[in-house]
């Protein structure tokens, strides 16, 4: 079973006490702010419609999907939340569905709420609306372009949470292991499981695209006829938007991978948040050695952020074109 | 399937099961905060947390087979942290020929003794509390209504859209679909899609039945028999328990 | 009865969907106190929209309702939705509070009752449906029938004037809706019922009324309108194998 293990659901204890401090307060500001915005964008529907949305999305979760050779994987949600419902209820209803699991499931640690709730569901859902909306810009302005839009903001969402979990490994980690290994294992996984969530959620979206688009918060600004240009996305755009999109990410991914620690490491310092981590943190050398390992993580962050970001790309457009090509085959476009 | 979101209530009258919802999440999460702030060297502590937590659970009523697969949600958190001491720096041990980073084998110990105490105390607040009582425990703990609403809502709703996927999932299979790799989930996918339409569409529906009778935008307040004194003293007891072990590890 | 105001009163009731689909069109109809009318009529020929209107739930385009005698707006919504019931076709849709107390309770607490004037509602609506035993269950494990008489009892415990019940009979077992046609029956309110169930119709309601298309087509005592097979045809209704409304005797009144 292909169950995100590092960032999803994390126990007591798994971070330092501070990290999980400031992750509470930060999730408690941001759930406030997202609760608030949720109750004027849905009104007095605001109850029953989040109650059903998390309910869809905890069912969600719990649904597997076949992933190779008969192993399943399941859905994350977030991203599929804030293109669905807007950034700030998506993050609400995914936040309530954590809570849930670890009040009722003893699924995540009661302690570790904080950063679970950061990273699943505020990184995945703000995150990764803010990838729709720029992939929406890149993408044709049609119903196979939302389609691949929300297929690439689901796909980055899961690594955008894998990295949020990486940056606080950084300031807490608990186990002496380099920023730059947990770095690069949780994206080259996450880029994988990626894969998985950017397909299910491109078709999901499809779907309710296909059927309500008005459902559809993240393309509320499009009008009905555009929505209902069904037109396959060409090859050709597919193929160019993919390796742009590879490119894009590889480069964003290992820049972070190389330049980050720099930056993190000053922060940290700075902030204090250094000493208070774990000492071998420092002993070990994640920072003393980083011109060898750097190097080192440095190409090989680059080719595995460049090799599934292509894999990303070609496999939700492969999906994507399929998906669209046969609908239209299937239901012969009305006049 | 995913086995891991099984309803965990064990039907029971035991004295734990009578505590009042709000005392007992407040006990489980302290307990938690205590268990995770405790320093890792202090193996004694986590001796006694974990004698708590065996007995709150066998009070319960868990048998040791049900408890140890309740567990389970730890296990990926557990191979993740025997993998550590083969990768950590730091000073090297031997054991059986392998090298092993001391640090490493003490983080191990940290994240799994944490995870499991952690996981024990929220087994016994899901084992021993019915989903409505936690909604209404969430509630006396002065959870915005709003929140509280949409849990009350989220799990009323739940299980009629998990066997509404579920009899999906059967006409698929009826009719011969058996996927296996990714590229072959898009019924699958969707069927989400759909599924989420027709949630939406209840939520509407739903809406306009509360609007039916009178809703307007805030949910009236009803019930509730609070929380007594002596709720607050037993759940406490067992988050002052792990607390007040972990201040005294920190004070060592 | 010229001094009494009709329960309802609908006049000219116009009203299309956001899409743009017209779903009534100038539909006026009334309902005298007391009266049990049966709403008939295909799928999509407006009688959920109508019914959704008359206790506001949708809003007025055009027309006009009323209620007692009180005409609904925008200011007197509470006061309509108070006096008219309305049981919806899904009782899942209906019961969404985590207990069968908290749901039937939900209505009255909306009213600013007191917690000892809801319990009280509770019992007593309860008890009309008798169903005061499932007060602790939750709503998603009761069976179809049963959910059915809470979804009427939540409605109940409002004290209504008028009771409007779309498709009350579909979904359940034959024993389930005997026991519902009973409850009914059994009811001294005002009663508009949409239903595709011409038995029921003829059981329950002297009078029917058959819309299509958004407007009244015909209108009538149960059995004239259910003898002309002809009318039926033509708005997508047909009686029963072997059924025969003549055969029957006609309704108390």
């Amino acid at each position: 079973m292909l169950r995100l293990f590092f960032a999803l659901h994390a126990p007591d204890g798994f971070l330092s006490t501070p990290v999980a401090i400031a992750t509470a307060a930060i999730s408690f500001a941001v759930v406030g702010f997202a609760l608030r915005q949720s109750g004027r964008e849905l009104k007095d529907k605001q109850i029953p419609l989040a109650g059903i949305a998390a309910a869809f999305i905890f069912a969600a979760q719990m649904f597997n999907f076949p992933v190779a050779a008969g192993t399943t994987g399941h859905l994350l949600g977030g991203a599929l939340a804030a293109i669905l419902l807007g950034p700030a209820t998506g993050a609400l209803v995914v936040t309530i569905v954590v809570v849930v699991q670890s009040l009722l499931f003893a699924d995540g640690g009661l302690s570790a709420l904080g950063y679970n709730i950061l990273n699943m569901a505020i990184v995945t859902a703000f995150g990764g609306y803010a990838v729709f909306l720029l992939a929406r810009k890149l993408m044709p302005n049609n119903a196979g372009g939302i389609i691949g839009a929300a297929g690439l903001a689901a796909a980055a969402s899961v690594v955008l949470s894998a990295m949020a979990f990486s940056v606080e490994w950084l300031f807490g980690a608990t186990a002496p292991i380099d920023f730059d290994n947990v770095f690069t294992a949780m994206v080259g996984v996450h880029l994988l499981i990626g894969i998985g969530e950017g397909c299910i959620t491109a078709l999901a979206i499809g779907a309710v695209v296909a059927s309500r688009p008005d459902l559809v918060h993240g393309i509320a600004d499009l009008d009905r006829e555009i929505v209902a240009d069904r037109s396959p996305v060409p090859m050709r755009t597919f193929v160019i938007g993919g390796i742009l999109a590879s490119i894009v990410m590889a480069t964003v991914v290992s820049q972070f991978a190389v330049d980050s620690p720099d930056g993190l490491e000053t922060v940290a310092e700075e902030t204090g948040f250094a000493d208070q981590a774990e000492e071998h943190l420092l002993d070990s050398g994640v920072f003393a050695d980083y011109a060898v390992s750097g190097v080192a993580n440095e190409s090989a962050s680059l080719a595995i952020a460049g090799f599934s970001g292509t894999a990303i790309a070609m496999t939700v457009g492969y999906g994507l074109f399929f998906a669209v090509g046969e609908r239209r085959r299937r239901k012969p476009a009305p006049a | 399937m995913a086995g891991a979101h099984q309803h965990l209530l064990l039907p029971g009258t035991s004295p734990i099961h009578r505590l009042a919802p709000e005392a007992k999440i407040v006990g489980a999460f302290l307990f938690a905060v205590g268990v995770s702030i405790t320093p890792r060297t202090a193996v004694w502590a986590f001796a006694l947390n974990a004698v708590v937590v065996a007995l709150a659970m066998r009070i319960t009523g868990y048998r040791v087979r049900q408890a140890v697969v309740r567990f389970a949600a730890v296990l990926p958190f557990v191979g993740f942290a025997l993998f550590i001491p083969l990768i950590a720096g730091g000073d090297q041990t031997q054991v059986l020929g392998i090298g092993l980073s001391i640090e490493g084998l003490w983080a191990s110990w940290n994240v799994i003794a944490k995870a499991t105490l952690g996981t024990g105390a929220s087994l016994v607040l899901a084992g021993s509390t019915p989903i409505p009582d936690v909604v209404r425990g969430l509630g006396r703990l002065r959870v915005p209504t709003v929140i509280v609403s949409i849990v009350a809502f989220m799990f009323r709703y739940l299980d009629l859209i998990v066997e509404e996927m579920a009899r999906v999932r059967v006409a698929m299979t009826a009719r011969g679909h058996d996927p296996r790799w990714l590229w072959q989930a898009k019924p699958i996918a969707t069927s989400a899609g759909a599924m989420f339409v027709r949630s939406y569409e209840r939520g509407e529906r739903v809406h306009g039945a509360m609007l039916a009778r009178g809703f307007t935008g805030t949910m009236p307040q009803m019930d509730h028999r609070a929380a007594t004194l002596s709720d607050w003293l037993l759940s406490a007891a067992a988050g002052a328990i792990s607390l007040s072990l972990a201040t005294l590890a920190l004070l060592t | 009865m010229h001094s009494t105001p009709e329960s309802v009163a609908v006049e000219d009731l116009t009203f299309s969907y956001p899409n743009g689909h017209a779903v009534l069109d100038q539909l006026s109809m009334t309902v005298k106190p007391g009266e049990k009318v049966a709403l008939l009529g295909p799928n999509g020929a407006g009688k959920t929209t109508l019914a959704l209107h008359l206790n506001g739930v949708l809003e007025l385009q055009a027309g006009s309702i009323k209620v007692n005698g009180i005409p609904i707006n925008e200011d007197n919504l509470s006061e309509i939705r108070r006096r008219v019931g309305m049981v919806f076709q899904n009782a899942d849709d209906q019961l969404f509070m985590p207990t069968v107390r908290e749901d039937v309770a939900f209505g009255p607490a909306n009213l600013g009752l007191t917690k000892e004037q809801q319990a009280e509602r509770v019992r007593e609506a309860l008890d009309a449906v008798d169903a005061i035993d499932f007060v602790d269950r939750t709503p998603h494990h009761l069976s179809g029938g049963e959910k059915r008489r809470v979804a009427i009892a939540t409605v109940l415990a409002m004290h209504p004037d008028v009771l409007v019940l779309d498709e009350p009979t579909s979904g359940l077992d034959p024993f389930g809706r005997r026991e519902l046609a009973n409850l009914l029956k059994s009811l001294d309110l005002t009663q508009l019922v949409i239903t595709h169930d011409l038995p029921l119709a003829l059981e329950l309601c002297p009078r029917s009324v058959i819309i299509s298309n958004g407007r009244v087509v015909a209108d009538g005592p149960t059995p004239e309108v259910l003898a002309d097979s002809q009318l039926l045809a033509a708005h997508r209704l047909e009686l029963p194998y072997g059924f025969s409304p003549a055969a029957i005797a006609q309704p108390e009144p």
